[in-house]
This record gives structure tokens, sequence and C-alpha cells, in this order.
């Protein structure tokens, strides 16, 4: 076999079409690159994919690799095993990040990649487990791939593959038949699809529904931050006391404002009742007052719609009544036999995986009452030794409902609560030392409010949020002096929801003490 | 049973003389196997030569009718040792593992295979696990081929070459009495293409006939005096034998002009990756024209001297491409030069970086270097490199860097070992951290976010053993963790029996998930499924019992995260001697699914009634703390933003993947994180009694739901 060939002065200049996949593991990237490599070899030509799957299989972000070319005088071309940056043809991305990745790997360029890429979001365990908005800026990864790209077809392929019961491969081989760069008829596409075998019929359903939707609309508009519902103020809500809660609104606050204040009295009727949004609303003007008081008008009044969110959080907070609340609601059923997709036919229950201490026992107590057991450490301890454990609760059986329905009509003596006590004072604290601050630094009194965000969660993880919102506002009297003092702040809080022991708010507070 | 089906695969292995095989490498050596007429075949699976495994555990009919015998060996050593039926008899054998995992554990045996030499064909295939997709320490096998004197194969990487490297490897190691390495990559072994099929060939001589006539040699026995004979022989022999062989098949490889002033010596391993840099420096084409000689070495030890001369002669420099580090085949080149008193100067990694995978960029960078030092004039007039860097500097793709996240492998989808994780990181919480041992398996996925446990990994089985020092009076005991398929492997005398004999204070951790997981799913003797071709279903319990263990705890169902993290205290703060053994078992899930689902879909179709559990969040009470995903990991628990003005972070959600393993449920009860997780039972084709009781549990519970509506005042959504 040995070869001898003389020096030809002129060699072909003829290229491989070069195709790379990236996706995770999981999602089918291996059908996908099999699929081309059979279109290729059905039309003639010759075809070579390869992919370094290893444990990249277990979830891990992947990729393979495709050359073809058909054969010259009987000479079959010689195939890369990699790709080369800067010279590959199309990518195909199963999913936004991974479009992201392959740009940053350089397999993207301008001058010649077509880039076909998923829009959906599969987050990484990185962004999902932040213990506030973790989540990357998807904008960033468009602006990035439009300019790397030659051309780009992007949308939701999960989503179309899903609603055509297929998955994501069968949609992506769809956008590369629109994308008209391999020179093969889109009934030979099909025609590969078929010769497959499994799920023959929703592939091509999703197949063609991506053909259609690439060649119409190739690029999907994404935002980076997702909308929030926001609904205008009604013109009435068919009840005389909701009308006057509107009423309120309308004529007593900035039109800037109404829209939050609107979605909190909805909260706050719909967690209590229509008094309740009432206090909120008395809440509101006296703190809208102060807002006038200190110039918020220059300010659009920032410190009014910063404390109608936070007002409202603080107001409608998680108790053991409101869980009980949203679990025995009719619309609740009926949501989660949406989510699960159950048909008509079939039965859903319910269980719950509730773990009640005795903390939340007393805090649903009279404040008298609730006081007086964890007054009493020993009878606390062996109280609670009977009722801290797991229980699971199936809603949908009459038992349990019954035992819910019960705790979530506590609402009517909520008011008495131990745990409503403690969470209007702590409020009143919150606002005491918000409005204080308004006195002396106007956009740190905002960011004051802001810090609300810092309390949530249930149990240990509500008590390290306290501990969090404690100790950013720790750093407020440093701060009340400073004209960036209100950033620092920001900062501070975006520290916190970083990581779950607050390492980074540790460190951001050492900071913050040698400004 | 592996997780992946080859019974299309194994269609192809029945092809004939003249019938085109396409399809992946690791399956065209498969057959190349059978062309040989091997006799037997055994192996450890791992990337990337699992799949030569699989399919031939699922090629059982194939395998019969030309009476070759497969066994899936314990170990690499196992399969290593298996070789020793060709000491004596003209029988053709082949092993396979991932390397140099898999090659440092079957050392023992290459070692002793080699002195006394073969006389039927010994090839070993191995997976040579480095670079891009390794999850391995990055080492050469070629070490092993220098020191225990073995000839390593290293084909290009298209499947008639490595078809022909099986062919030849076994026809050289015959002709020298060595046993032969063939050495495929990761890429190589999954790289998909084609060649003509030949006919299978049925062995000449049977492993029957071998065992009814046995044969014995006493100078083929590694022991004085005979070994001190092995090595003159090995030298005097068998190696001048086998470059005979390589020389007269010619299976190194010429392409190129045949003279030339430089000319380049490559790895035939390398050979596309070479093609492709002088492609795109203008000095080849696609089809295998080349303006520069290469001398492709489809064997890369032992080098063929003549050949190499021959080359080099005329020539005022080359350079040796040659992947991974050390250089050995650099060095030995220089020494030849030195010897015969040539004047070519030796180029490789002085252009060429010391390690890392040769992509074509770095091949390109690597070969300009070289041909700019020694013959400018041949790089002419260069088209236009393929050169991504000025995108990657634009200040939009840097910003990318900033947002796109790793995305390193981790559990899948209800994995039952994700609970084990999550009670341990609750037992740390209370306890402080531990010195964690890892080993070698999925379970290994715990290093990273979100569990971030695990300090060191020093092997398959050898979790436990790498936690041995650690044996001293401490208020804190070494944790160490070893999978079912480390346990089998090695760790039951190395590490168990180890522990055990030593009186070890600390925690054994052993995972039980009822197959070689990480590998692909194969069977392992602690399986509880029936396979009727091995015996399944051996207790690791019952096994470290045996050992002599005395506190060992039997966990059948990992989910059940309260009991895990209660056993994880007790072994912790337990007071008795020894090694404290809790085996926590439960079925992968990947696994799992692959047998039940089909079942369940078929159940369904059939009209009988059928519960499917799934979990959900109910976004209203989840307050976006992410708690429960620090605890979890799970791809199907993701987050998501929500539409309410009034949340600012995204809420925690479940996606249709969920398989209701019960891991969320069970560890937001345990932790005590929040309530928002539920489980729906969703009932297929319910009975009469079903509908019966729900239609009266709709009606108290609706009128119920009615009556809190009415009464409430609210805006209308």
């Amino acid at each position: 076999m040995n070869e001898h060939v003389t020096m030809t002065p002129r060699h072909a200049t003829d290229k491989p079409l070069s195709l790379a996949v990236l996706a995770m593991g999981g999602q089918g990237g291996g059908v996908l690159a099999d699929w081309i490599v059979s279109l290729a070899e059905e039309n003639g030509w010759m075809a070579q994919t390869t992919s370094v799957p290893g444990v990249a299989q277990r979830t891990g972000a992947t990729i393979y690799y495709i050359e073809m070319l058909p054969t010259r005088d009987g000479k079959a071309p010689i195939f890369s095993l990699m790709p080369t940056p800067g010279d590959v043809d199309v990518v195909l991305a199963a999913e936004l990040m991974e479009a992201g990745r392959s740009v940053l790997r350089g397999l993207v360029t301008p001058d010649k990649t077509v880039l076909i890429a998923s829009t959906h979001r599969a987050f990484a365990v990185s962004e999902k487990q932040a213990p506030g908005d973790g989540a990357g800026n998807p904008l960033v990864v468009i602006d990035a791939t439009d300019f790397a790209a030659k051309k780009t077809i992007a949308f939701d392929m999960d989503k179309l593959a899903v609603e055509k019961g297929s998955v994501i491969s069968s949609a992506l081989f769809g956008a590369l038949a629109a994308a008209d760069v391999l020179p093969f008829a889109r009934q030979a596409f099909e025609a590969t699809i078929r010769a497959g075998g499994k799920g023959i019929e929703a592939s091509l359903r999703a197949f063609d529904a991506a053909y259609a939707r690439a060649k119409d609309k190739p690029a999907e508009k994404l935002s980076a931050i997702p909308e929030k519902r926001l609904d205008p103020l009604p013109a009435s809500a068919g009840h005389a006391e909701l009308d006057r809660l509107l009423a309120r609104i309308r004529n007593d606050f900035p039109d800037a404002s109404q829209a939050m204040l609107f979605a909190g009295v909805k909260r706050l009727t719909d967690f209590q009742d229509p008094a309740y949004a009432g206090e909120y609303l008395d809440r509101m003007a006296a703190l809208h007052a102060l807002d006038r008081q200190h110039d918020g008008e220059t300010k659009e009044f920032s410190f009014t719609a910063q404390a109608a969110k936070y007002l409202a959080v603080a107001m409608a907070y998680d108790d053991v009544i409101r869980v009980a609340d949203l679990k025995v609601r009719a619309s609740r059923f009926d949501r989660v036999r949406r989510e699960v997709g159950a048909r008509d036919d079939q039965i859903v229950y319910m269980t719950e995986y509730m773990h009640p201490r005795m903390d939340e026992i007393c805090g649903t107590l009279p404040k008298s009452w609730g006081l007086w057991i964890e007054n009493r450490p020993t009878l606390f301890k062996r109280l609670d030794s009977v009722v801290n454990k797991g229980r699971r609760v199936k809603t949908g059986t009459l038992f349990w409902f019954l035992g819910l329905y019960v705790v979530s009509g506590l609402r009517r003596i909520r008011r008495g609560t131990l745990r409503h006590q403690r969470e209007m004072a702590h409020r009143d604290e919150w606002l005491a030392k918000a409005t204080q601050t308004l006195n002396r630094n106007y956009d740190l009194a905002v960011e004051v409010l802001a810090c609300r965000r810092l309390v949530k969660g249930y149990s240990d993880t509500h008590a390290r949020g306290l501990s969090k919102f404690d100790r950013v506002l720790s750093s407020l009297p440093l701060l009340v002096e400073r004209e960036d003092g209100a950033d620092w702040l920001r900062r501070l809080r975006q520290a916190a929801l970083l990581d779950e022991a607050g390492t980074a708010l540790d460190g951001a507070l050492k900071t913050v003490a040698t400004l | 049973m592996a997780e992946r089906s080859f019974a299309r695969e194994v269609e192809d292995l029945k092809l004939g003389e003249g019938e085109i095989f396409r399809g992946e490498g690791i399956l065209a050596i498969t057959k190349a196997l059978l062309q040989s007429g091997v006799s037997y075949v055994g192996g450890y699976q791992g990337s990337p030569i699992s799949h030569l495994m699989d399919v031939l555990a699922d090629a059982k009919d194939v395998m019969e009718e030309l009476g070759v015998h497969f066994e899936t060996s314990a170990s690499e050593a196992a399969a290593a040792a298996m070789l020793s039926a060709s000491v004596m008899y003209p029988v053709r054998g082949a092993v396979t593992w991932k390397s140099t995992a898999g090659t440092n554990v079957a050392a023992d045996a290459l070692s002793n295979l080699s002195s006394g030499g073969v006389t039927g064909g010994a090839m070993i295939i191995i997976g040579e696990d480095y670079g891009e997709g390794s999850s391995i320490m990055q080492e050469r096998s070629h070490a092993y081929a220098m020191k225990s004197q073995l000839w390593l194969l290293t084909p290009r990487p298209n499947l008639p070459s490595i078809v022909r490297a099986v062919e030849e490897g076994f026809e050289l190691s015959e002709a020298s009495n060595t046993p032969v390495m063939l050495q495929v990559g990761i890429r190589s072994c999954h790289v998909h293409g084609q060649f003509v099929a030949k006919d299978n060939r049925r062995p000449a001589f049977t492993l029957r006939q071998a065992l009814e006539n046995p044969v014995r040699d006493v100078s083929r026995i590694v022991l004085p005096p005979a070994s001190f004979v092995h090595e003159k022989e090995k030298l005097e022999r068998r190696w001048p034998a086998a470059v005979e062989f390589i020389k007269a098949r010619k299976i190194n490889e010429h392409f190129g002009p045949e003279t030339g002033e430089v000319g380049i010596i490559l790895q035939g391993g390398l050979y596309n990756g070479v093609m492709r840099a002088l492609q795109q420096l203008g000095l080849a084409d696609v089809y295998g024209e080349s303006a520069v000689p290469l001398y492709v070495m489809n064997i890369s030890y032992p080098l063929i001297d003549d050949e190499i001369v021959d080359f080099c002669a005329g020539k005022s420099a080359v350079l040796m491409v040659e992947e991974g580090a050390p250089e050995y085949i650099e060095q030995a080149l220089n020494t030849l030069l030195r010897r015969r008193d040539l004047q070519t100067r030796v180029s490789g990694k002085d252009v060429l970086p010391m390690g890392g995978e040769y992509t074509a960029p770095v091949l390109v960078k690597g070969i300009k270097s070289f041909l700019e030092t020694h013959q400018r004039v041949l790089l002419g007039n260069q088209p236009p490199l393929p050169d991504p860097t000025p995108i990657l500097q634009d200040p939009k793709i840097k910003a990318l860097a900033e947002v796109v996240p790793p995305r390193p492998p981790g559990f899948c989808i209800g994995c039952p070992e994700r609970p084990i994780f999550a009670a341990m990181k609750m037992v740390e919480e209370e306890l402080g951290p531990h010195h964690i041992s890892g080993d070698i398996g999925c379970h290994l996925f715990s290093i990273l976010p979100p569990f971030n446990i695990g300090s060191t990994t020093m092997g398959y089985g050898l979790g436990p053993a790498a936690a041995s020092a650690f044996n001293v009076k401490s208020d804190k005991k070494a944790i160490a963790v070893m999978g079912d398929g480390g346990f089998w492997h090695n760790g039951l005398a190395t590490s168990v029996g180890n522990a055990v004999f030593n009186k070890q204070d600390n925690v054994i951790l052993i995972v039980d998930n009822y197959y070689s997981a990480a590998t692909g799913g194969q069977d392992i003797p602690s399986s509880r499924a029936l396979n009727p071709r091995r015996k399944t279903n051996n207790s690791i319990v019952n096994a470290v019992k045996g050992l002599g263990a005395t506190w060992v705890r039997q966990i059948d169902r990992t989910y059940d995260v309260a009991k895990m993290r209660d056993t994880l205290r007790e072994a912790l703060t337990s007071k008795d001697e020894g090694p404290k053994i809790i085996v926590a078992s439960s079925e992968c899930m990947l696994n799992k699914q692959r047998r039940v689902k089909p079942q369940f879909a078929k159940a369904v179709k059939d009209g009988k009634r059928m519960v499917k559990e799934r979990f959900g969040v109910d976004e209203d009470v989840c307050t976006g703390d992410h708690a429960c995903i620090r605890l979890s990991g799970c791809p199907s628990l993701s987050v998501k933003h929500t539409d309410d003005p009034l949340k600012d972070d995204p809420v925690a959600a479940i996606d249709n993947n969920c398989v209701g393993c019960g891991n969320c449920g069970e560890v937001s009860e345990a932790a005590v994180l929040c309530p928002s997780f539920y489980r729906a039972d969703i009932i297929h084709n319910p009975s009469g009694w079903d509908r019966f009781v729900a239609s009266l549990r709709a009606k108290v519970i609706g009128w119920l739901q009615a009556r809190r509506d009415a009464a409430r005042i609210v805006f209308a959504d």
C-alpha cells in the first residue's frame, strides 16, 4: 500500500462542507448528526461524523462534527476529525447558550457560517442555583451571534418540536433544510427521516413546521428581562368595595405608580380582604406624601413606585394560612391538571410535601398563646417533637382537603396571630429606616425599600434571608452621607443574592467598611 | 443489559465479502475481529470502547455460530490475563479497554504475557482517552509498549485503515510472537465511515481443541531462568521478526513526493489532522495529494530504522508530529540519526506544543514554523488561514464569555445518587465538613456544583483505600465513596478488605445503582436483572460481610433522603471499630426508564390501570430562593421567570421530562425547605371504583371551593 505520488503542481481546491452540532447530552445531537450523514450518503456524497461524547452524554455540553464531499476520480476525500475555528459552514445549536458557546469556540465567523439555533433556555446549574436571578442575559448571546454569523436562523425549536410531539433534532433538521446550505432538496431530507425508523410521523411534523417557520420568520425577537404583567387600572371591578380601592389609586397617586399599586391591591385582597388592601393604600398615601415633601417629583416618585411593590410583598408574607389557601383553590386544581398534561379521562391526585414545625404552629396561634408557648422552651421542645416531621398531604382526598381548608379559613383571625404581629413589626421597622433615610439621601432610601427582596422562603431559608437583610442594612450609617450610597447598597444587595452562605456579601461588606 | 441496544448493528457484523459496512469506528473493529478468525474476546467497558463490548454482548448468535467466546471481564487485569490462552495455543484473542486507566490496571498481566510471548495472535485494543472529551488523566499508552515490548499499532483514522490494522496486527503478533496493541483515539472510535467487508472466519484451531489437548512448555513461564532467556529472545529474535514483517508488508506508508528538502513523520492517527493543516497552508488537497513528503507510522513502536533513515536521507530537516508527552518517538529519532550519522535536523516539540490535542490550528502553526525555518519557499504565496481571532476579540464576543455558563456533565434526571449527596450535604450542615475520598464513576459528579463534595480520586475501586492514611484518632471520620462498578472491579479486596483488615475507622459509602452505569449500563455481579449468560444478583452486603465487615447498613431506596441522612449521621458518630459500610441501592434512572417506559406505555395501551407520578411546583408558593436546586441539580428541576410584578427572582419549575423519582419532595421535606412541591399521581385508565371515588371527592371538594370563592371579594383575574 505504499503510495509514491509525484508532486503535482496544482492541487484540487475542493473543500468539504462542514457542520458542527452543539447539544447537551440527551438532546439527540447524535441522531441529528446521523441524519445529516445518511442524507449525504443517500445522495452519493461521502460523509463523516465524529464526536467526543464520553461522560458528556450525561447532561453535559457536547459537539458533533460532520464533513461531506463527493469522491473525485474515485478518490475518497480525507475528512478532518474536528472542526477548525473559522472554517465551519453550518453550526446547529440545540440551545441558546450552546449557540453562544459555538461563537466563543470560534466556530461561527461572518465570512462563511450559517448559524441555526434554538433560542430556548436550559439553565445550567451555575445559573439556577443562585439565590437570586442567575440566568445569563440572552441579548448578549443574540448580539454576539448576529455579529458573528453570516446568516442566522433562530427561534424556539424546542417548543415547536414538543408541540408537534417530537424532539428538537427534527426541528433543527427542518431549519437546516430551509437554510438552503446543503445541496440537497427538501424531499431528500424527508426521505432521510422516513428511512430512520422510529417516530417518523411526529418527526416529519416537527420538520415541516420548522421548515416553514425558518422560511417565514427566521429570527425571533428576545427580550432581556422577561415581561412582567402590569395591568392598567380598570374602570370598575364590579364591586363597591373594590371600586373604592380603585378610586383611591386613581385619585391619590401619580400615574406612573398606579399599575404597581393595582398589582399590590390585587395581591392583598387575595391574601386577606379589601380592608387589608385599604391599609396598604393608607400606608402608601403616607409614604407618597413624604415622597412629595422630599422633591420626589424630580425623581419621578421612584420612592413611591418602589414602596408600592415591596410594601405589597411585605404585607403578603408567606404563612401557613397563605400556603393552605393557595393549595386548596379550584383554580390550582385545574392548573395542576394542565401542568402535568392530564387528559379528561385521567384522574389526578396531588401530594404536598409539608414539614410543619412548632415555630409555624405558634405563629398561627393568637399572639398571646403563641408567645406563652414560645416562652416555655421545654414545652415548646416537647410539642415540637410531636409536630416536627415531614407530612405527605394528599390534597385530593377529603380528610386532607378538609384539614387544609380549615387552616386556610384561619384567614379571618390572621390579623391576631403572632406571625402577623411579627411581620408587621418587621415591616414598620423597615419602613422607618427607609423614611428616615429619605430625609438625607433620597436614592439610598429607594434602595432600602428594594432590600425587602432579600426576605423570602420558609423556615431556615427565611431566617437566612432575614439575616442577609439585616446585614445589608447594617451598612446604612456608613452610606447615608455618601452620594454614591445608593449604588453601594444596590451592590450589597446583589452580592447577597449571589450565594447561599453570603460569602460574596461578607466580602462586599468589608469593602464598604473601608470606604 | 447495556443502556443502548445494538440489535441493528449486530446485523452489520454479518456482512459478507464485498458488501459495504457503514458505521462507527469501534464497530468496524468488532467486525474486523470476526473477519480475522478471532477465538475469544474480552475486555472492560469504558469510553471510548464501550460500544465494542456492548455490541458483542448483543451479538450472541453471531458469536455462537462462529465459535467465538466472549467474556465481560471483571477488570482490565482479568482481560489481559485472558490473553494467556494465546501463549501455548494457536488461537487468536483480543481484549479491549480504556487507556491509560485500563492499561495501568492490566500492567501486571501484560508484562508477564509479553515476557513469555505468544503463539496465537494476541491483540489489545486500547481506546486512548486523550484530549477533548476525555474523562481521565492525560498520559500516553506508548510507554507501556516500550517498557513491556508490545507493538503499538496507530493506524490512520479511517475505517479501511483501522480494519487493515486489526487484520495485519494478528499476523504481526504471530510472526513475532509478541502481543500487539491497537491504539484508537476517542474521535476515531466514534468516527462514522465505510469499508468493504470480508466474510467472517471461524477460528482454525478452537479453544475446545486446546482444552482437550493441553500443551505445556516451561520455557514460556516467567520464572528464572526462563525470564532471562525471554529478555534475550525479545531483543534478538522477536524484535527483528517484527521489523521484517512490518517492512515486508509495508505497514507504514509514504505520501507526497518521493524526494524533498524536508519531510514530515507522523503517527497514523494524526494523518487527517496533518493533511487538513497542509491543505490550509496550500500544500495539500482534500484528496490526499501533498507537496511535502510524508512518512506515516501506522506502527508507532517499534520504529523501522531503515525506513526512517531512507526517508531522512537527502532531507535537510524532518518534522516529527507526535501527540502527547513525553516525545518518545522524537527522542528515538534523534538517537537513530546520531547512530547512523545522518545530519538531517529533527524538529518536533520545539515547534509543536508538548501536551494537548493536535488540532488543525495547532498543526498549522507548528508546520508553518517548521517550514519557515527549513524550506520557506515551499510556503510560497500562502492562502489566508481560517482565523476567528478578529471576531473573538470584538467586545460583543468578549461580553459573551461572561454570560455563557460552563455545562459539565452531571447526574441525569431522576438519578438515585442525587439524594445520597443531598443527604450528605445535610449531614455536613450538622457535623461540619469532612474529608471525602472519591472514586471513579457517575458519583464523582458530586464534586461539581451544586453538591461540591469530594476531595480526591485515586482510581477505580480505590476510593476507600485512598482514605487509609486517615485511620487515626480524631473527632471526625473520613468518608469514602465508591460505586458498585468500582467495588467489583477492584474495591472488594483493595478497598474494603484493606479497611476491614486494618480496622479503619472510616465510613465507606457504596453507591449501588445495579449497573456499571457511567460506562453505559453494563451488568456487573450485583446487577438485579436476570441475565441468562451471566450470574447476577450477588449481594454487595454479603460480600463485605464475607470479608469480615461488621457495621453494614443496606438502604434499599436512596430517595429516602431522611433515612439516608440519619444513616450517614449514625455512621459518622459510631463508636464501633472498623469501617462503617453503607450500601445505598437504587436503580440507575437512565436504565430504569429505558426498561420501564415501554412497559408502561404498553400497559396503558392495553387498557390497564396505571399510575404515573411526576412532580411540580406551585409557583405562587415558591419564593425563588432556589434552595431546592442547591440540593438537587436535576436537569428537570429548573427555574422560570414569571409575569408576577411582585416577584423579582425566577421561581422553581419542573419540566415534562420529570420521571417522578421523588427527590424534590423528599429533600424539601427532609431539609424543611418549602411547601411548593407537589407530586401528581396521574391515573391512566381509571377503574370504575376510581371514577366513583374521584367523583364523590370532586363533588364535596368542589362544593367547598365554590363556597369559598363566592365569599371572597377579589379582583377578577
